[in-house]
């Protein structure tokens, strides 16, 4: 069997070899006709942009002009990471208590972290939005605060999944030391839990990062437009899309995510998989 | 221990419980009693029964989507665990280039749904136009269309799933299948799947819930078009709500439903597999 397999190897590597060609061809394809006139690009997606239909960084220019793409990405990346890490830290500090201290509190709230992971955004959106406008979270701070609340049920469910593990003595321990809860926190649990941080970071990173129609409804966005939105945005009315601007524009929005992926590959990939054992 | 913690409420769990309230609590209590209501804004709000429920019986759109949106999930499901599931059998024995291989199947996992959709309308309606079609020709392209975006957004992912389930087989386990006489066929039936059934659960269970409540990709891939044929049940409930004024109790109602649908399917779906798994 082991022989055989051998024998075989080199045919499926030249498989899979073709396969993630095939995998990326979407991508590239988007990519070079990124350079291309926009009249074109329906009309011959396939050809390369040679002669008359190649317009250097013209689309680029007009693309990042027309949507303010570095605002979009500004705003992104303050709303991500400002919300993963506060979520990060509220969540755990939450799971930790609702874990340690037995009372009808704790266990109501896991219960309903439990259940808030199976509703479908849609079932609070146009709720979620009025509330959010009438207590004036529409700005990028504030939408952290919806996310932390949104994003609270599966941050709570695979902490606390986690908290059960850790042996109840070292807490003790660090008390009986003379720790204030908040220092046998930070000092004793918080690095315990820093493989779980990473899941639940990446997984909501995963999720905020390309989250459309949260912010779309939630954020003023007149002013504040996150990526995908500047995106959608440049599909505008009924009337014909620029696609010379939105395939430079589709490329702008990979990069991040491919650059973050080359970087946290191991993370990501392990982060998934705990995630879905916990889940 | 118990009780200095307990003072300790305010700092440790107050911010998530207040933001879970506002985030989630309320809206979704509001959103309950406001689909027995007729209202344009929340302040407005007349309880008026079942009302935008049996609105919805009546609404063609809607079970249409409902259709379109059970079939597509279904679909989509079986095919992406199917493959997945074939990739990491085959990327678990020793390929030369087996990481790289995973690592470029996970990528277009990591971009959103709307970029996505842009990217497979241009590479979609650049093959139809060879037949001078495009996507929003009839809904069935629509529908197509989608499954393959999802397959390849998340065949990844899957794929990242099993491969960890297949791993944690125990070697001894097919040595000794193998050494009483069992075919492969036989060694997949009867030793690999049932052993790899936890990971079987979660990968259907996620694109069970991802296919149902699928919005971004079908809102850029066709947007619903042509005149809503190849609209799934979230961007049908969508446009109900900001589409048609006078439609936001209906629209909320459908969000009820929605919501109903997708816990029964979580809830039936994981019974299903869960008895399915072996101890060990």
């Amino acid at each position: 069997m082991n022989v055989r397999k051998a024998k075989y190897g080199w045919v499926w590597s030249i498989f899979f070899s073709l396969l993630s060609v095939a995998w990326v061809f979407p991508i590239l394809l988007v990519i070079v006709n990124s350079f291309k006139k926009k009249v074109y690009i329906s009309r011959k997606p396939f050809e390369l942009p040679t002669g008359k239909m190649f317009v250097e960084l013209e689309n680029y220019l007009r693309g990042i002009e027309k949507i303010q793409f570095f605002d979009a990405l500004k705003n992104s990346l303050f709303i991500t990471v400002c919300s993963v890490a506060v979520i990060i830290l509220c969540t755990s500090m939450c799971a930790w208590y609702i874990s340690r201290v037995k009372s009808a509190f704790s266990t109501g709230m896991y219960y309903l972290c439990l259940f808030s992971m199976i509703v479908p955004f849609q079932m609070v959106m146009f709720t979620l939005s009025k509330l959010a406008n009438m207590l004036h979270l529409y700005n990028p701070i504030g939408i952290i605060l919806v996310y932390l609340g949104f994003g609270a049920g599966l941050s709570v469910f695979m902490f606390c999944g986690f908290v059960r593990g850790i042996p109840l003595e070292i807490e003790e321990a660090a008390m009986i030391d003379g720790c204030t809860p908040i220092q046998t926190f930070f000092r004793v649990v918080f690095p315990i839990l820093k493989p779980t941080c990473i899941t639940v970071a990446i997984l909501q990173a995963m999720w905020i990062w390309n989250d459309y129609l949260l912010p779309y409804l939630v954020l003023d966005i007149k002013r504040y437009k996150t990526i995908p939105i500047a995106i959608q945005y440049l599909r505008g009315g009924y009337g014909s899309v620029d696609m010379g601007a939105m395939m430079a524009m589709l490329v702008l929005a990979i990069i991040p995510i491919v650059i973050f992926y080359i970087f946290c590959q191991k993370y990501i990939i392990e982060g998934v998989v705990a995630g879905a054992v916990k889940g | 221990m118990q009780k200095s913690l307990k003072r300790y409420f305010p700092i440790f769990a107050f911010p998530t419980l207040a933001a879970f309230t506002i985030g989630f609590f309320i809206p979704f209590v509001m959103g309950i009693y406001l689909s027995f209501c007729k209202f344009t804004t929340v302040t407005d709000a007349r309880f008026i029964g079942f009302g935008n429920y049996l609105k919805i019986l009546s609404d063609r759109t809607f079970l249409h989507s409902l259709w379109y949106t059970a079939a597509f999930t279904v679909v989509s499901m079986a095919l992406i665990n199917v493959l997945a599931f074939t990739v990491a059998m085959l990327l678990t024995k020793g390929i030369r280039g087996t990481n790289a291989f995973r690592t470029v199947f996970f990528m277009p996992n990591l971009i959103g749904g709307i970029v996505l959709g842009y990217i497979w309308q241009l590479l979609l309606n650049g093959i139809l136009a060879n037949f001078q079609k495009t996507l929003t020709y009839n809904s069935a392209y629509g529908f197509w269309g989608l499954v393959v975006l999802m397959c390849w957004q998340q065949i990844g992912y899957m794929m990242i799933i099993y491969i960890s389930g297949i791993q944690n087989v125990p070697g001894e386990l097919i040595e000794a299948a193998k050494i009483d006489g069992a075919k492969p066929a036989q060694i997949l039936f009867h030793v690999t799947i049932p052993m790899v059934m936890p990971s079987i659960t979660i990968c259907t269970f996620l694109t069970l819930t991802n296919g149902f409540k699928l919005f971004d990709q079908n809102l850029a891939l066709t947007n619903g078009e042509p005149s809503s044929m190849s609209e799934l049940l979230a961007l049908n409930i969508f446009n109900t709500f900001y589409g048609r004024t006078g439609y936001e109790g209906v629209g909320q109602a459908k969000a009820v439903v929605f919501f109903l649908l997708v816990a029964l399917i979580a809830i039936i779906q994981t019974r299903l597999t869960r008895t399915k798994e072996v101890q060990h």
